[in-house]
């Protein structure tokens, strides 16, 4: 090609989607939302110590429609289950969902009346984080996969594997 | 009445031996377990036993700290005998109560039968009472009498399985943690 070895080092080539999906993974807003203990750990996630700010997520914010990422951190009970669906339908695409813990994967041990057994019942769930609760570190994994997800995505072409929920 | 082992009788137990004597058809008895009183009576008197336990300067019951309800199926969780009447009854309503002034405390127990689930409710007496049974309304099933709103206080109101607390009730529940009615509702955020 003529073009090779044409320009200085201050000069880049990538592909749009790769951009754009760039910018993505490095400003993940996610939303609060602790249901029980897990939330400590997010907590502790968020401070200064392991500060998952380093890695674009810091900005956790109140409101589902200033967020692109749910953490779903804790037990789901039945009757919060319309409530985090009408969270997360708020929140504006593009829109991610951590599983934290084994209660909001599975329901954990508690095979009740009252607790739904695992989140993904009804949000669609991007990544699972396993533990009882997950460490910070496995948070920040967690963070960090999904992050690997989104630079895979397509942005502009029609991804045909997205499943609604 | 039978003690069951490990408890010891009650009956001379001063607070026991004033309802003893103020009212012997609703007394059926009383025992100790490491310095708490329980004092079995039958549910047709607790609102009366309720009342003087409250209004009697000696007593002073001011503070229900909690009423809650057991189902053992007509077992022996009271320390009542198998063979006696009032066992057969299958839940227990238990009421502890606390004097702020006096500093001390009692707890009343009353057996209520599957058939005939109901007992008085002691909101009258005291207005704490009403959200404690209403919790027990909501898990067990026992009706109150001129309860000011009896209605479930944690499941929602159109919970149609059951009572979650007691024993013939399937742990896992019957399918309602399953159903999610909502997600038919309303936008769906597909992707496109």
């Amino acid at each position: 090609m003529g073009l090779t070895g044409q320009f200085e080092a201050n000069f880049i080539t990538t592909t749009v989607d790769n951009a754009v999906n760039w910018a993505r993974k490095g400003s993940l807003w996610p939303l609060t939302f602790g249901l029980a203990c897990c939330a400590i750990e997010m907590m502790a996630a968020v401070a200064s110590r392991y500060d998952i700010d380093r890695f674009g997520a810091g900005i956790f914010r109140g409101s589902p429609r200033q967020s692109d990422l749910m953490i779903v951190a804790g037990t789901v009970c039945r009757r919060m289950a319309p409530v985090i669906r009408k969270v997360y339908d708020q929140m504006p695409e593009p829109k991610y969902v951590i599983s934290m813990g084994s209660c909001a994967t599975s329901g954990n041990i508690y095979n009740s009346y009252a607790v739904v057994q695992g989140v993904d019942r009804f949000v669609p769930v991007d990544i699972y984080v396993p533990g009882c609760p997950p460490t910070p570190e496995a948070l920040l994994e967690g963070v960090l996969r999904l992050q690997d997800q989104i630079m895979k995505k397509k942005v502009f072409v029609k991804d045909h594997t997205t499943v609604a929920a | 009445m039978k003690i069951p082992i490990g408890m010891e009788d009650g009956q001379n137990h001063l607070i026991a031996q004033k309802i003893q004597t103020a009212y012997p058809d609703f007394y059926i008895g009383a025992t100790l377990f490491r310095g708490d009183l329980s004092i079995h009576i039958k549910k047709e008197g607790v609102l009366v036993i309720s009342q003087c336990l409250r209004d009697d300067p000696a007593l002073d019951f001011d503070y229900p700290i909690h009423i809650s309800s057991v189902d053992d199926m007509g077992g022996t969780s009271s320390g009542i005998g198998k063979n006696q009447t009032a066992s057969e009854d299958r839940f227990e309503m238990v009421y502890e109560l606390f004097s702020v002034r006096k500093k001390h405390q009692v707890r009343i127990k009353a057996r209520v039968s599957e058939q005939d689930c109901t007992i008085d409710s002691v909101t009258s007496i005291w207005k704490g009472a009403n959200y404690q049974e209403r919790e027990v309304y909501d898990m067990m099933g026992i009706k109150f009498n001129n309860h000011p709103e009896l209605k479930r206080i944690l499941l929602p109101d159109e919970y149609t399985e059951g009572y979650p607390l007691r024993k013939n009730f399937p742990v896992e529940g019957r399918g309602w943690r399953d159903t999610f009615e909502f997600l038919d509702q309303g936008d769906t955020a597909t992707a496109e």
